[in-house]
């Protein structure tokens, strides 16, 4: 069938029409967006759209090294010019370390807003420029003069992990991040890879690089905060994540969140570029600092440059297979390149994971992923995130097991395809499976002839039973093993516990709070966890995180 | 100098919400005086309709037509909390916020009504189109307008509901990764046909054949929109984008959409979608999110298809033309393998 004999779309409503109620009022039915006559009229009001009388416009300067320490910053040719109505430094700022996933207690504080003793990648900013207008915001950072002492730097992530290479984070000496305190890269371990690649007939590797990639929003990032009755700030915010931004900025600002007043919601264009909440400090900051609106805004070359990209991946996989096209074994280690700061790659590596082996069956499933520094700028969610880069190395590589085996590549898949009932990796049974109806329908259209076997297979048969196991014998170790960081609950925090014996020592201790209470624990009729960032009576260093009302966490 | 055609496959699935849990959404619907409805919400509209697709699932569980349904989103003095417009995760967990605060704010409104009838609220229905009446006699029927009034002015009720939808935060098991990731999975299948100029080492999208399994369809054409998007973003990454041309190494980096390669409206591949739906047990009637995952098969599609087409396997990321035709001289020129 040529192309042009098929339609654009259509709705296969045959399959799993019994698990469904097609007969409702409102759902389903193709009903015009809320919004749309606003967005194709010009009118929907995004924030850059928020006039205020007296604006002000901030922009930073940055890093021109990959990794330099600060000898000095003299901003005062900069706050001299015409137009100037003040200039930010690190000192301006409350609580100058922040890590994004502290909002689920994930993570050690690693980033400042603004550099004020070393920069970690060319374009990392060291100092603010609030002016009348953005011309003049722009000409005043040329005129900001920073005595540098440039460092070695790294930039691959298989170099960086090497020993003596350049260290990004003193936190992390190894320049990987470590989880639940007890290694620097997350496992995962089910059967035992090792032995069934012995038994396999054929052992087939592959390695692939996933590339950094910009989420390229029409709307750049941005936020425009001003001043507001009763000592608060409203924020218009480009955020794709509004409580998110709000409690980084009151933990930033070491202000109680009730005194910020954040208006989002109409965005243009996301695709996970727009969550690291990065605007909306220092904006109200800087309202805070004047008394006047203030619009911090990316423009398109930070935006591509500076902006954290969808980071770069690196897989290695190894696949133990059988002449019939069976996969008994699935190894992966994998390096994601997080850049200079964790944001949030050290979880994405956890969804990673849990995601492994893909969307199939297999009995022997090992993966080691480590979260790697290296001087570049940081990478953050983008559409997939922790999915994407693995799944580009999972599909092709199936094409090179298929041709190994000299078999259909979408039989392949077929044959692999996890069904209802089946034990995953992560060892949870897999329900509401498609995966095999996908592949049948891709078949059919495309005029791929599927064996009778194949076309009758289904999602809803001939999974769990023996697939349902699992495996009588897992292989773990030690290997990886880190020390001197605190082993609690899965969300590691850096509250550094006494050292161990021989153990180095940490180079700093960042907490401000007590250690979370560990997993173990008994869980206290516990808050609900959706609680903002609430007003404390008297001021407390950063606000409350999410996740901090502690005890809902279980295994 | 030839063209050679290659056709590559990819199957993938997609986890639906914060890997792990511990990401809350909530919402708040009230009725107005003139007896229609406002959601109020913090979840972030970013084009992909998350205004509109929270509008129907209120509507459907209230029982109102959509009109009568206004969506209000991200002020944080009047939405309560949500976590976020990420990880696939607004429908999913802000479907079930809505539907749980229109569930509260529905059978305050058959109170009402039940009232004003003078029969049992059990016994009431909605018709969907601004009517309440007995189950079994339509003929006993008010208005929604008229109850969510009369609830207001006569009888002092507020037509009010809350919602909130969390999973629990959970752990990973640091040893062997076990871990309860997410609930839902969405699934979808890819074939896609490609030319390979192995002069120049340009490579061209000519075709896209997709099977998306999405849970269900809540609204089809948002449904398609993020499909068609998501797809030719997915082509994008496979063929042309990249911020770091020469990564590890951060030279030549772009600045603009000038030197920012992303394919122009004449690259676009004609993209043959085909919608699955197998309801999630819990998604919101049963939707799941497709936004992400459907730029995700095109990329190994893509570079199966250059291998089916020249014999070159490119397992870095973008397929540039340098590298198919490195590609190429390494193996002594095209190899076509056609297998598909």
């Amino acid at each position: 069938m040529s192309a042009t004999d098929q339609p654009m779309i259509d709705f296969r409503k045959q399959y799993f029409a019994d698990e469904r109620d097609d007969n409702l009022n409102e759902i389903g039915k193709p009903t015009r967006r809320q919004d749309i006559t606003g967005h194709v009229t010009g009118r929907s009001p995004f924030y850059d759209d928020h006039l205020f009388e007296g604006l002000l416009h901030m922009r930073c300067a940055r890093s021109p090294h990959h990794a330099a320490r600060i000898r000095r910053i003299d901003t005062a040719a900069a706050e001299r010019m015409p137009g100037v109505v003040r200039v930010l430094t690190g000192r301006d700022v409350p609580r100058n370390l922040n890590t994004l996933l502290s909002l689920l207690d994930f993570g050690i504080d690693d980033e400042p807003l603004l550099s004020t003793d070393r920069v970690r990648y060319r374009g990392e900013p060291v100092a603010a420029v609030i002016a009348t207008s953005e011309a003049r915001a722009r000409d005043a950072v040329a005129a900001i003069r920073v005595e540098w002492e440039p460092l070695p730097h790294v930039l691959d992530v298989e170099e960086a992990v090497k020993p003596g290479a350049p260290v990004v984070l003193d936190i992390y000496p190894t320049n990987k991040f470590a989880y639940h305190g007890r290694y620097d890269h997350q496992k995962l371990r089910f059967g035992d890879v090792e032995a069934a690649f012995r038994q396999a007939d054929m052992v087939i590797e592959g390695r692939y690089q996933m590339s950094p990639i910009e989420q390229a929003p029409m709307e750049t990032c941005g936020a425009i905060a001003a001043p507001e009755q009763n000592g608060r700030y409203v924020c218009h915010t480009s955020t794709q994540a509004l409580f998110f931004s709000l409690a980084t900025a009151a933990k930033t600002l070491e202000t109680p969140s009730s005194r910020l007043h954040f208006i989002g919601g109409t965005v243009g264009g996301g695709f996970g570029g727009k969550v690291d909440s990065i605007h909306e400090p220092l904006a109200v900051l800087g309202a805070m600092l004047t008394g006047r609106p203030v619009k911090f805004m990316w423009d398109r070359e930070e935006e591509m440059q500076v902006g954290a990209p969808r980071g770069a991946e690196r897989w290695y996989l190894k696949d133990g297979v059988m002449r019939d096209g069976r996969i008994v074994a699935r190894s992966f280690t994998g390096y994601f390149d997080s850049g200079a700061y964790t944001r949030l790659s050290s979880y994405a590596i956890i969804k990673g994971v849990g995601h492994l082996p893909g969307p199939y069956t297999i009995p022997n499933v090992s993966a080691d992923v480590y979260c790697v520094y290296t001087n570049r700028t940081p990478a953050t969610a983008m559409r997939g995130f922790g999915i994407t880069g693995v799944d580009f190395a999972i599909e092709a590589h199936m094409d090179k097991v298929a041709e190994a085996v000299g078999m259909n590549p979408i039989e392949l898949r077929i044959l692999n395809a996890y069904r209802d009932g089946d034990m995953k990796a992560h060892r949870r049974i897999a329900k509401n499976c498609a995966l095999i109806e996908c592949c049948q329908v891709v078949a059919e259209k495309a005029g791929v002839k599927l064996s009778p076997a194949m076309l009758a297979a289904a999602s809803t048969r001939d999974g769990g039973g023996e697939r349902a196991r699992l495996p009588t014998h897992t292989a773990t170790d030690e290997k990886g093993r880190v020390q001197g960081f605190q082993a609690s609950s899965y969300a590691k925090k850096g509250a550094r516990p006494p050292a161990p014996p021989g153990a180095p020592a940490l180079p700093h201790a960042p907490a401000a709070r007590p250690a979370q209470p560990g997993a173990a624990q008994p869980a206290p009729a516990a808050a609900p966890p959706s609680v903002p960032p609430s007003a404390p009576t008297a001021p407390r260093a950063g606000a409350m995180r999410f996740s901090s009302l502690s005890g809902f966490r279980r295994r | 100098m030839a063209l050679h055609r290659g056709r590559g496959f990819a199957a993938i699935n997609y986890p639906i919400g914060m890997n792990l849990g511990g990401d809350p959404s909530q919402a708040l619907i009230h009725s107005n005086p003139d007896g229609k409805f406002t959601v109020a919400l913090s979840a972030i509209d970013l084009g992909q309709g998350m205004k509109s697709v929270t509008r129907q699932i209120a509507a459907e569980t209230l029982g109102v037509p959509v009109e009568d349904v206004y969506v209000d989103t991200a002020d944080s003095d009047t939405g309560p909390h949500d976590m976020g417009s990420f990880a696939s995760r607004g429908t999913h967990r802000m479907g079930n916020a809505v539907i749980m605060a229109a569930r509260e704010a529905r059978s305050v409104m058959l109170e009402a009504a039940a009232e004003e009838l003078e029969v049992d609220a059990a016994d009431l229905v909605t018709d969907g189109r601004g009517n309440i009446h007995v189950r079994g006699a339509p003929g006993r029927s008010i208005t929604t307008m008229a109850a969510s009034q009369a609830a207001q002015f006569k009888q002092g009720r507020t037509i009010a509901g809350r919602g909130i939808f969390l999973i629990p935060l959970s752990d990973v098991d640091p040893d062997t990764g076990e871990m309860t990731p997410v609930s839902t999975f969405a699934h979808a299948a890819m074939l896609v046909e490609v030319e390979v100029d192995d002069e120049t080492g340009e490579v061209t999208v000519t075709d896209m054949k997709s099977a998306y399994e999405v849970g269900r369809a809540l609204n089809p054409r948002l449904v398609e929109q993020q499909l068609r998007g998501g797809a030719w973003m997915g082509m994008s990454h496979a063929a042309w984008e990249t911020t770091e041309p020469y990564y590890p190494q951060r030279d030549h980096g772009p600045v603009d959409f000038n030197t920012y390669l992303m394919p122009g409206p004449g690259d676009l591949a004609p993209h043959h979608i085909s919608i699955l739906e197998r309801p999630a047990e819990d998604g919101p009637y049963g939707g799941k999110g497709p936004g992400e995952m459907c730029a995700n098969p095109v990329l190994p599609a893509v570079v199966n298809a250059i291998y089916d087409a020249v014999g070159v396997r490119i397992d870095e990321l973008p397929a540039t033309p340098e590298k198919v035709l490195r590609g190429l001289q390494a193996q002594g020129g095209a190899r076509p393998k056609k297998r598909l």
